[in-house]
């Protein structure tokens, strides 16, 4: 008995270190980028410069969490990137003349991802080619809301993202905040467990009497809701909508999750490591602009960037026991 | 320490000094080259797409430029950042381009509302932000930019100065469908035309600025059209439309060309086999370096409008060997903004002036 406790509280032990590995990875990256940058210029670390460095991380900080909540399940979202343009589209036409309508709007939409979500399980449809003809989906309504880029983000929502909160810079305590709320609904509560047996194990959960639809129904509309939430955000850092706006989100966001430590095979997600991965992310671009790369290597430097970072995640996860 | 780009009080108490300093020493501060010491300050450009030559060309006018004006102890650096047609990493770049401490920045946008909040937070820091080639919506920048009604205007005044007003036929030769620019350029040519009443607008077709669809296009509508006495072109039609009237075997009407290489090798062709006489103007990448010289000057204090219009690249008959002589082999026309060329075009902008022409070379 006593054997049963100690041998499950060594589990739990280890467990927490490749937890604590699995961010240790995005994290040093962060600093050591940061580092890179505040040695360059000194005057970034402020305030300011760090509000400034991070501004552009929130929405895709949501897009990815977005993101994570499907690959938790098992699957991909590639209509990520296009439902956040649709959803910029959406908040700077009607979010501040019709509030009602845009909610409406975005309840409609979360539930059009949820019954695709359901649509995959039901059918056993590959995500991947589901989510990819959505995404022409979600740019077609875009692009007929908002034929060219226009409208404009309600005032109060341009002021809450200018907003200076004392001690820290709003996107610091924003991620924070996502950070924790993700960490004790998806890896504390037992809830959470649920869900990522959703997507690691599904028969056993089933066999404990759960209803996988739902549960995945659930998760679903959930990712609706934070990529909805960072498509508003968005909007109030643009002052206005574009369907093209976040095409890059989708895969930005699959990179994030799996630099947090998330993997493919369904399951296994850390949001604390999605949130810092996103972080990671955003910052690389930053990085070979404070370095003055020539315009010509850029896009292929931040490539490159992206790969080393991932294949030292992937080095180390084979040396983990 | 007085450059600071974060104090904006600094700034505007510095722009002031300057402005006045300026205003001791010359009797008409506003006009010509404003000569306020800018040789502390760095101007960066961010680029939302580099991905074709049109792009390249732009880029590589810009640093020659920006080089020769470090050179020159105009300024004091400079950088190009581009991003991949992603808006919100080109946003992203604007945040760090001001935390880097620009003084000022020139920005071709990868779309016209987007970066209006990264926008707005440069001018917050008290950072000098020039939008060229395209339309930024954000007030507190300048904007650079061609006028498409003046395209259309030149294209019709030729015309007008070879033919006459008589009735003519017209036949015009569009961009690509739903394409803004190409939208507003047609606006111009309707606009323009309604100031020539005799001349019949009698056909249009879509020629994507491709010689190849410009020709079957034109071929395609050819036969069901009377004799044409022009053609109005968006730039990179004309040798097809000449190609596609050659081929029907009819007159060569005025076909307005647009600086490509091909069409004024045509028009030098057919200028010396039987004097053939047209007319062409363009765009240049080198728009760059007008938004980088009109960036320079508002920081050396000369007073500019919010809008600055440049002026097309207008090649006329006894120019065209010199200019033809200048591209390359299946370019396009493009010529050096010098810092006097553009202090003589914000003059012309304040003054409601006719715009300078870019003369032709030597």
């Amino acid at each position: 008995m006593s054997d049963a406790a100690r041998w499950s509280g060594l589990r739990a032990g280890r467990q927490r270190l490749r937890d604590a590995a699995d961010i240790a990875l995005p994290a040093t990256a962060l600093v050591v980028m940061l580092a890179v940058i505040f040695w360059i210029r000194p005057a970034a670390m402020s305030y300011f410069g760090f509000s400034l460095l991070f501004k552009l991380s929130t929405p895709l900080m949501f897009a990815a969490l977005a993101q994570m909540l499907v690959i938790m399940l098992g699957d991909i979202d590639l209509s990520n990137g296009a439902f956040v343009g649709l959803v910029t589209c959406i908040s700077a036409l009607y979010l501040g003349p019709q509030p009602m309508l845009a909610v409406a709007l975005f309840l409609l939409a979360i539930a059009a991802y949820a019954g695709f979500g359901l649509l995959i399980h039901v059918r056993q449809l590959p995500s991947i080619i589901v989510t990819l003809g959505l995404s022409f989906v979600w740019l077609g309504c875009g692009v007929t809301l908002l034929p060219g880029p226009g409208g404009t983000a309600p005032d109060w929502l341009i002021g809450f993202m200018n907003w200076r909160p004392p001690l820290m810079p709003l996107p610091i305590w924003l991620a924070i905040l996502a950070a924790l709320a993700g960490h004790f609904v998806i890896s504390r509560s037992s809830y959470g467990a649920v869900l990522r047996g959703a997507g690691g194990n599904p028969r056993t959960l089933q066999r404990a009497g759960w209803s996988i639809a739902a549960v995945k129904t659930g998760v679903y509309a959930a990712a609706g809701a934070l990529a909805c939430l960072a498509g508003v955000l968005l909007t109030g850092l643009t002052t206005s909508g574009d369907p093209n706006v976040a095409p890059a989100y989708t895969l930005l966001g699959v990179g994030a999750v799996i630099l947090g430590g998330g993997s493919f095979s369904g399951g296994f997600v850390s949001p604390i490591g999605t949130v810092i991965g996103a972080l990671t992310l955003s910052i690389a671009g930053s990085l070979l602009s404070f370095v003055q790369v020539p315009p010509t290597w850029q896009i292929g430097a931040q490539g490159v960037i992206l790969f080393l970072v991932l294949a030292g995640r992937v080095l180390l996860s084979e040396k983990a026991p | 320490m007085n450059d600071h780009p974060f104090n904006r009080p600094t700034a505007l108490g510095l722009a002031l000094c300057a402005s006045l300093t300026l205003g001791v020493a010359a009797s008409n501060a506003d006009d010509g080259i404003a000569k306020g010491d800018t040789s502390g300050k760095t101007i960066a450009f961010s680029n939302s797409y580099a991905g074709n030559s049109f792009r390249q060309v732009m880029i590589k006018s810009f640093e020659s430029m920006a080089a020769q004006a470090v050179k020159d102890k105009l300024i004091a650096g400079s950088a190009v950042v581009s991003s991949n047609n992603s808006v919100t990493e080109q946003a992203a770049q604007i945040q760090n381009l001001i935390l880097q401490g620009y003084s000022a920045i020139i920005v071709l946008a990868g779309s016209d509302t987007a970066l209006n909040g990264a926008i707005k937070d440069a001018c917050n820091a008290g950072i000098v932000v020039v939008a060229f080639a395209s339309g930024v919506t954000e007030k507190c920048a300048y904007v650079v930019d061609y006028n498409l009604d003046s395209y259309a205007k030149a294209e019709l005044d030729f015309v007008a100065s070879k033919l006459g007003e008589k009735p003519l036929n017209i036949l015009e030769i569009r961009g690509i469908a739903g394409d803004g620019f190409e939208r507003r350029l047609h606006e111009g040519v309707e606009k323009m035309l309604k100031q020539h009443p005799a001349y019949k607008p009698v056909g249009q077709v879509y020629g994507q600025w491709t010689a190849t669809v410009a020709q079957k296009e034109v071929a395609g509508i050819l036969p069901s059209l009377p004799s044409i006495d022009a053609v109005l072109t968006q730039g990179g039609d004309g040798y097809g439309a000449a190609q596609a009237f050659k081929a029907a075997g009819r007159k060569l009407p005025i076909i307005i060309m647009g600086n490509r290489e091909d069409e004024l090798a045509l028009w030098k062709q057919e200028r010396d086999a039987n004097g053939y006489e047209t007319f062409s103007l363009g765009a240049t990448p080198s728009v760059s370096q007008v938004a980088f010289w009109v960036a320079q000057q508002i920081l050396a204090g000369k007073t500019v409008p919010k809008f600055v219009e440049v002026p097309l690249l207008q090649i006329y008959q006894p120019d065209l060997d010199a200019w033809l002589k200048t591209v390359p082999k299946g370019g396009v026309v493009n010529a050096e903004y010098p810092q006097d060329l553009v202090a003589k075009i914000i003059d012309a902008n304040v003054d409601k002036q006719p715009l300078p022409s870019v003369s032709a070379p030597k």
